[in-house]
């Protein structure tokens, strides 16, 4: 089984937009650490275009991919493998391919500027970013026999967690704010991949403000191990739940 | 941390030594100890006269309660040890000319009715308390009505978990002329508490871990405090209801949590907050009813909100600081903006200087919107650095309207002032 | 050998597959024919177990297809088109395949690649190639184990006249080798000399099924194309 993830890997390191999404990391990377003043606003930079970028990327990426692969998908499912691996691998081929893009083109200038506790907390949830989004993307490619279609219900997913959620969030704060909403918006985070990687890179880079009236609580939260469980748990089941549904959807549907 | 580093022993045998040629000239020297004549402490002090010193030397000594009140130095020699054992307060004293040095007090008794203290001091003027060091009191150093109190180089160590069983580590009411310096105090309610005191100076002390503020500054005004340390403290420091304090080279750190401040300001007027160093703390400076300030020359690093300015203050000027790593500048909670802002450095300014000056061509308004939200709902904290925060801070900018408009640096630095 | 039981299969309002069923031996060479949308991919991709049918069953020597994935190890499948990923390389589409099939325990049947040349350009990448080499490498790919059965979508579409006919004679080879070759085409002439057996598709329904024979007596035709536009012309009407 590995070994066709390795072959399918060896076709999308060579993927020009897999090359250009890594160049872009890096140059990003690199010019901001070498641009601020200080690595600790670079590192703020990097994580508005983590959020932005990466689950674009990756979601538009896995989708494209996924469609343009399909009549290899179709010989592949003419040998005697089962459908769920070939589409598990093909997962996998995707997301290591990101991972490794994000590792390369974020990683090193991390680590070679500013390898702190929140530099590693920042690659860390990038990576889970990406293997969550590729989930995703994977399951609405699956569900979707229509590449435009698939295209468009991943842009507006990407729009949705990015943008719309938080705006929903803030709507719900503003509207029962007199109530004690705390540990709601801890509820809240998790249904959001992309709020969770953000939650837990605040927790390392603004502890001080954190620690203010409602921080304590997240801080007390996250910051606690069964926090760190609790957010590695959620994004692992980001990651594996729509993965499961997109292999169950594969097992059944027809080609 | 300063004095931290320092052998205990070179620093007391410079100042017993000094101590000694200081005290009044022709006096006696009582010995007390296992070994002398005088084995107890209290017949040292009755036997002594005015100008005289008595010498404890080292080991145990359990005498409940010693009252001093006529001018004699009470030295220990290699640290002897006073144990109050939970029930006495262990030294009272009064008059004047009274010097305290050297020695180890342990479990001076708790009270709430009486505010027991390791060492009191009532009524007296030229007092001495240095090199001592306390452990486990309930006040450590109390001293009241008294004019030119010195405390000196003691550590204080509480062991209190909680704020009702423990008094302040030095604690002065209706003092003037006082110095507090070299100081370590660490888990009590307040390290050092002033009440309705004047001239006074505190400086190089560490005030840190108490359970309440590092330093708690109430109705004293002309006072004047510097290169202090006040780290992890529960809620900082807190300076209110004085005029003409000066605040100057101290440190203010990680002071975290929901009413933590590296400084609380409280009905402050012309006060002086220069050159002080604001790292990690949940609010760098929160400032109410204050008017007629100079902030000028800090750093505010790190810190939750750099500053937190109600908008009951008034003709306060911020100018020369450097702002940098805050996860907000500014925030207050009012759209009225009396004070001024000017000269500061802004890590998150973003504009240019095309003529050169070293000073950012267009203003920068240091409030941002998401500040502003926070201040309304802080539950909203949450949405911290979501891109939707972004999007909406930048329409801000463009187009302001929650934001005050006039609390504005018009001329923000390029480069970080040099402090 | 494939036993094909009143297969049933709708895609949403259209039925692809009405109650068919139909019975494949070794030796045979069916020619699957039909209009455009007639069920001719759909009963494909049936056998390949890529589209599940509603109702009804397909047996593989007593055995069904969907019990278990090996069975395919015994088919060779050429799709109508064939698109691989573009970076990979010809000689890798081999070699993985290989990988994924276990190929040590069977037989590895290379006519192909060497009659079309392929291995002289195993180190270029696919998207390099021409539609119809992608079509060589398909073939070759469906012959590579030497299966038992062969399906072949559309083989000769995108070949050049050389390719095809060199694809014919390797069809005629395994024909005589006591293959089961299956095969849809639209393009008549082609089928002419390898047809044994004839499956006639329209709107999901078999409208014939049977030998060469059968078929030239019931259109009194000799020539398979024209007994082909006699059937259905007889449909038509």
């Amino acid at each position: 089984m590995f070994k066709l993830s390795k072959y399918i890997l060896y076709d999308i390191i060579r993927n020009k937009v897999i090359l250009a999404y890594t160049g872009f990391l890096l140059l990003v990377s690199l010019l901001l650490f070498n641009l601020e003043e200080n690595s600790s606003k670079a590192i703020l930079s990097l994580l508005n275009i983590q959020l932005i970028t990466i689950p674009l990327i990756s979601m538009i990426f896995s989708t494209i991919h996924y469609y343009n692969s399909y009549e290899f998908i179709e010989m592949l499912l003419a040998q005697p493998i089962s459908r769920t691996k070939v589409l598990f691998c093909e997962y996998l081929s995707t997301g290591i391919s990101l991972v490794l893009a994000l590792l390369i083109g974020m990683g090193i200038p991390v680590l070679l500027y500013s390898s702190g506790e929140t530099g590693f907390t920042l690659i860390l949830t990038g990576i889970g970013l990406t293997l969550a989004c590729t989930s995703l993307a994977y399951w609405a490619a699956v569900k979707s026999r229509d590449k435009a279609r698939g295209i468009g219900i991943v842009l507006l997913l990407w729009f949705y967690f990015a943008l719309i959620y938080d705006g929903i969030v803030m709507m719900l704060l503003f509207t029962f704010s007199d109530y004690p909403l705390e540990k709601f918006t801890l509820v809240l985070t998790a249904f959001n991949p992309i709020d969770l990687a953000r939650v837990s890179i605040m927790l390392k880079m603004d502890v001080s403000a954190l620690m203010g009236y409602t921080g304590a609580l997240y801080k007390d939260f996250f910051g606690s191990s069964t926090g760190i469980f609790f957010t590695g748990g959620i994004m692992l089941l980001w990651i594996l739940l729509p993965l499961y549904l997109a292999m169950r959807s594969f097992g059944k549907k027809d080609l | 941390m300063r004095t931290l580093n320092r052998t205990q022993i070179q620093r007391f045998s410079g100042i017993i030594l000094s101590l000694l040629f200081l005290m009044p000239l022709g006096g006696r020297t009582i010995y007390v100890g296992e070994t002398q004549v005088v084995k107890s402490i209290k017949a040292g002090i009755q036997t002594a006269k005015p100008g005289d010193t008595v010498l404890v030397e080292g080991g145990l000594y359990k005498e409940g309660n010693l009252i001093i009140n006529k001018s004699i130095a009470l030295i220990g020699k290699n640290q002897p040890v006073l144990d109050g054992e939970n029930q006495y307060e262990i030294i009272t004293l009064s008059g004047k000319n009274i010097c305290v040095s050297g020695f180890k007090f342990l479990n001076s008794g708790a009270s709430a009715m009486n505010d027991f203290a390791s060492i009191k001091c009532i009524d007296a003027t030229s007092v001495l308390v240095s090199d001592n060091i306390i452990v486990n009191a309930y006040f450590a150093i109390h001293i009241s009505n008294t004019i030119d109190a010195q405390v000196k180089n003691n550590i204080i160590e509480g062991h209190s978990k909680s704020e009702q069983n423990t008094g302040n580590g030095i604690h002065l009411w209706k003092c003037n002329h006082a110095m507090i310096v070299g100081n370590q105090i660490s888990g009590h309610r307040d390290g050092i508490y002033f009440e309705f005191v004047t001239e006074s100076q505190i400086q190089n002390n560490y005030s840190t871990k108490n359970i309440r503020y590092g330093l708690h500054f109430m109705f004293s005004h002309n006072d004047f405090y510097s290169h202090n340390d006040f780290k992890n403290n529960g809620a900082g420091v807190a300076v209110m209801y004085s005029h003409n304090v000066q605040m100057e080279n101290n440190t203010f750190e990680d002071n975290w949590g929901a009413s933590a401040y590296g400084i609380l300001l409280k009905d402050i007027s012309d006060s002086k907050i220069q050159a002080n160093y604001f790292i990690r703390n949940t609010v760098g400076i929160h400032m109410e009813g204050s008017s007629r300030m100079v902030v000028e020359k800090n750093k505010f690093q790190d810190n939750g909100w750099a500053l937190k300015v109600q908008a009951s203050c008034n003709d306060n000027q911020f100018q020369f600081n450097n702002f940098t790593g805050n996860t907000f500048d500014v925030a207050t909670n009012g759209t009225m903006m009396l004070n001024t802002f000017t000269s500061n450095y802004w890590d998150k300014y973003e504009g240019y200087d095309l003529n050169k000056d070293s000073y950012g061509d267009i203003p920068y308004h240091p409030v941002s919107m998401y500040a502003m939200i926070v201040e309304e709902n802080p539950v909203c904290l949450i949405l911290l650095r979501s891109i939707l925060i972004s999007i909406l801070d930048k329409a801000e900018k463009a187009i302001p309207s929650i934001t005050p408009e006039n609390l504005v640096d018009e001329k923000p630095k390029m480069i970080p002032n040099r402090i | 050998m494939i036993e094909v039981q009143s297969l049933h299969k709708r895609f949403k309002k259209t039925i692809a597959l009405n109650e068919i069923s139909a019975s494949f031996q070794k030796g045979q060479v069916v020619s699957l024919i039909g209009p455009n949308g007639s069920g001719k991919t759909t009963l494909i991709k049936c056998i390949l177990g890529m589209v599940k049918p509603d109702e009804g069953q397909i047996l593989l020597e007593g055995k069904n297809i969907l019990s278990d994935d090996q069975y395919r190890s015994r088919i060779g499948y050429m799709p109508q088109i064939g698109r691989y990923p573009d970076h990979m390389k010809v000689g890798q589409i081999f070699k993985l395949l290989k990988n994924l099939r276990n190929h040590t325990k069977s037989v590895v049947d290379e006519e192909l690649i060497q009659t079309y040349g392929l291995d002289s350009i195993s180190d270029k990448s696919m998207r390099t190639l021409s539609g119809g080499t992608r079509q060589k490498v398909s073939a070759a790919i469906a012959f590579l184990f030497s299966p038992e059965i062969l399906i072949l979508d559309e083989p000769t579409a995108g070949l050049d006249p050389l390719a095809s006919e060199l694809l014919k004679e390797k069809i005629q080879k395994e024909k005589n080798n006591d293959k089961l070759i299956l095969i849809t085409s639209h393009i008549l002439s082609d089928l002419d000399d390898l047809t044994t057996h004839v499956l006639y598709l329209q709107e999901g329904n078999i409208e014939f099924s049977g030998d060469m024979g059968n078929l030239r007596k019931i259109t009194g035709e000799q020539k398979f194309e024209k007994a082909i536009a006699e059937l259905m012309k007889a449909k038509g009407n």
